[in-house]
């Protein structure tokens, strides 16, 4: 409802700033269309390409952005807002787009690290003092836990808490399929309230006080506890968890027919700038620049991570994993 | 054909049909087309699926009892506003908009930290064991809130258009105080109580953005029927979601004709 009311004022101002670039020919535009938590760090990333673009050609570039859940925001391209770019939380929201002929097939492949400039993972955020003394994932399943996370049917975030999990178990001694589909059974037993969207289950754990432990972005984690308070919430890293890598992507068809491709390209190769890398880290998102990677390195513990490969990709694991009757939705949650 | 007294008849029947043909019936015959590729088999399959089912239930059942709840507590507001003269009437007449004015998702919030465990009002129900917020009762009291001004709304008119004449005959005729109100003035407010009810009742089934604050969301038990309208739309199958719209659609249809129907029945018997 919000982020509607939201996509409303931004489509109207989105006119605007149509308007306004017809009436000085010279200058271009480039759409965003990008998932939640990013709305900060696309803000600093996009001030600091416009001042380079603006040295380097004289143009001025503006670049709007627009923010939402992942799948949600793939929709609207789908259905015809015209993104010049797409930064999405997974790589499966963009291959959906990809589908229907928007962007090319091999997207991933155009850009370093699989089109992905930055990565996170997933840590547990729980309360001051971890009073139910949580270290690792087989904590979460403990008598009297209660995990706070969103639904995987509706939220990226959660499909990579899920994945995570799910992995983990996977990769313990003696750890298989069915070991790993058990735990996460128990798992989603312990989680009281499924919320739509991250930021939603950042509030119900943060300011309506449910849960000992959110699953989180550790990007969201770091910011929550950043602005919510650092004497109220402690941070911690599982043993091991998934390498959350959310891509970017030109959009062909858009760009094509706008002229703005040389802009868009530049704007995403921008991303892997020692320049564009540092303000990532700033953003709590873990840059893959050495320099930056230096700087930031006591923000970032060290953490072993598997990928998505792990699962056969992203479309293998939506379809095993999160689509209808899917492992999900046999687990049996709430019954 | 003879001349009608009213002229204008065909003009404004055409305009009539041609506006709710565009802003009713288009928007439901898309969805209709939408939801048409999967067919009755395909319709069942969906909505016999267990979770789809309990949010079914939660949903009409949550949405019915609210409407309940809301004509009785509507009734007795409606009644104090027209019958009552008392200060500070017509800024509680006011605040009985409130719930209209207020963006969905504002309310869904407030309600929510209010009955939330550490919340207001939850904290002092917390102790009883008595969960509102991320339960089926915090659905239906997100409800009850978006619901409760049509059916005051709606019965104020007739209670001001009443005709106290009646009562004083019923008395001076020897009914008790209770016989004049449910033989006499209840039949007479039926009707608008019931069309209060069934908008109240509309209301509370398409419910969204309050409701899924403070619902919890788990599936089989605090699901409502449009969040898994919205999972069908987040895995990108626009049909499904269409279809579970077609069959929401379908079943408030057949609610409504029935309280319309209820409706005239309420009226002869009024009409005694």
């Amino acid at each position: 409802m919000l982020t509607n009311l939201r996509r409303t004022l931004l489509g109207s101002l989105l006119w605007l700033g149509v308007a306004a670039a017809g009436a000085q020919a010279a200058d271009v535009s480039l759409l965003n269309v990008s998932y939640d938590p990013t709305r900060e760090l696309y803000k600093d990333v996009s001030a600091a390409f416009a001042a380079q673009w603006k040295k380097d050609k004289g143009d001025t570039v503006t670049i709007n952005a627009s923010h939402g859940g992942s799948g949600k925001q793939a929709r609207s391209v789908i259905d015809g807002l015209e993104a010049d770019v797409v930064t999405l939380a997974l790589a499966y929201d963009i291959d959906v787009i990809a589908d229907k002929g928007l962007i090319k097939p091999d997207w991933q492949q155009r850009l370093p690290h699989n089109s992905t400039p930055y990565t996170s993972t997933i840590v547990f955020l729980v309360r001051k003092g971890n009073p139910k003394g949580i270290k690792d994932w087989n904590d979460l399943i403990k008598p009297g836990v209660e995990v706070i996370t969103p639904n995987p049917k509706t939220s990226g975030g959660a499909r990579w808490n899920y994945l995570a999990a799910w992995g983990y178990a996977l990769k313990q001694p003696g750890g298989d399929e069915a070991k790993a589909r058990e735990f996460v059974a128990a798992l989603f037993k312990h989680v009281p309230v499924l919320d739509t969207g991250a930021r939603g289950s950042t509030t119900t754990f943060v300011q309506r006080g449910q849960g000992d432990v959110l699953l989180a972005w550790e990007n969201e984690a770091l910011l929550a506890r950043q602005e919510l308070g650092k004497d109220q919430f402690e941070i911690v890293v599982p043993s091991i968890s998934i390498l959350a890598e959310p891509p970017v992507a030109v959009v062909d068809k858009v760009v094509d027919k706008r002229g703005s491709r040389a802009v868009a390209e530049a704007y995403l190769n921008f991303l892997y700038t020692p320049q564009a890398q540092e303000i990532a880290g700033k953003h709590y998102y873990r840059p893959y620049d050495e320099k930056a990677a230096a700087k930031y390195a006591a923000v970032f513990p060290k953490v072993a991570t598997f990928t998505i490969a792990e699962f056969g990709g992203w479309k293998q694991a939506q379809a095993a994993h999160f689509a209808d009757g899917g492992v999900f939705d046999q687990l049996g949650v709430g019954q | 054909m003879a001349r009608r007294v009213l002229p204008g008849f065909g003009l404004s029947l055409g305009y009539t049909l041609a506006y709710l043909g565009l802003i009713v019936l288009l928007p439901l015959a898309a969805l209709a087309v939408k939801a048409s590729g999967i067919g009755a088999a395909g319709l069942w399959k969906i909505v016999s699926a267990p979770p789809v089912f309990a949010a079914l239930r939660l949903s009409f059942g949550a949405a019915l009892l609210s409407a309940v709840i809301n004509a009785a507590v509507g009734l007795l507001v409606a009644w104090v506003l027209v019958r009552y003269r008392f200060p500070g009437r017509r800024l509680i007449d006011a605040l009985v908009d409130l719930p209209f004015a207020l963006p969905t998702a504002v309310a869904g919030i407030a309600l929510t930290a209010l009955y939330a465990p550490n919340g207001w009002v939850g904290s002092w129900l917390a102790p009883f064991g008595i969960k509102v917020a991320f339960t089926p009762l915090g659905v239906l009291i997100a409800m009850i809130f978006v619901g409760f001004p049509f059916v005051v709304r709606t019965l104020q008119p007739v209670l001001e258009a009443l005709d106290r004449d009646i009562e004083e005959a019923a008395t001076s005729l020897g009914a008790s105080r209770l016989q004049t109100f449910v033989r006499v003035l209840f039949p007479l407010l039926l009707p608008a109580l019931l069309t209060g009810f069934a908008l109240a009742l509309a209301r509370a089934v398409g419910e969204y953005g309050s409701v899924i604050f403070i619902a919890g969301n788990i599936p089989m038990k605090s699901e409502i029927l449009p969040l898994v309208i919205v999972k069908q739309l987040e895995q990108f199958k626009y049909a499904d979601a269409a279809a579970v719209g077609v069959i929401m659609l379908v079943l408030s249809f057949l609610l409504l004709l029935a309280i319309s129907l209820l409706q005239r029945w309420s009226r002869r018997w009024a009409e005694r």
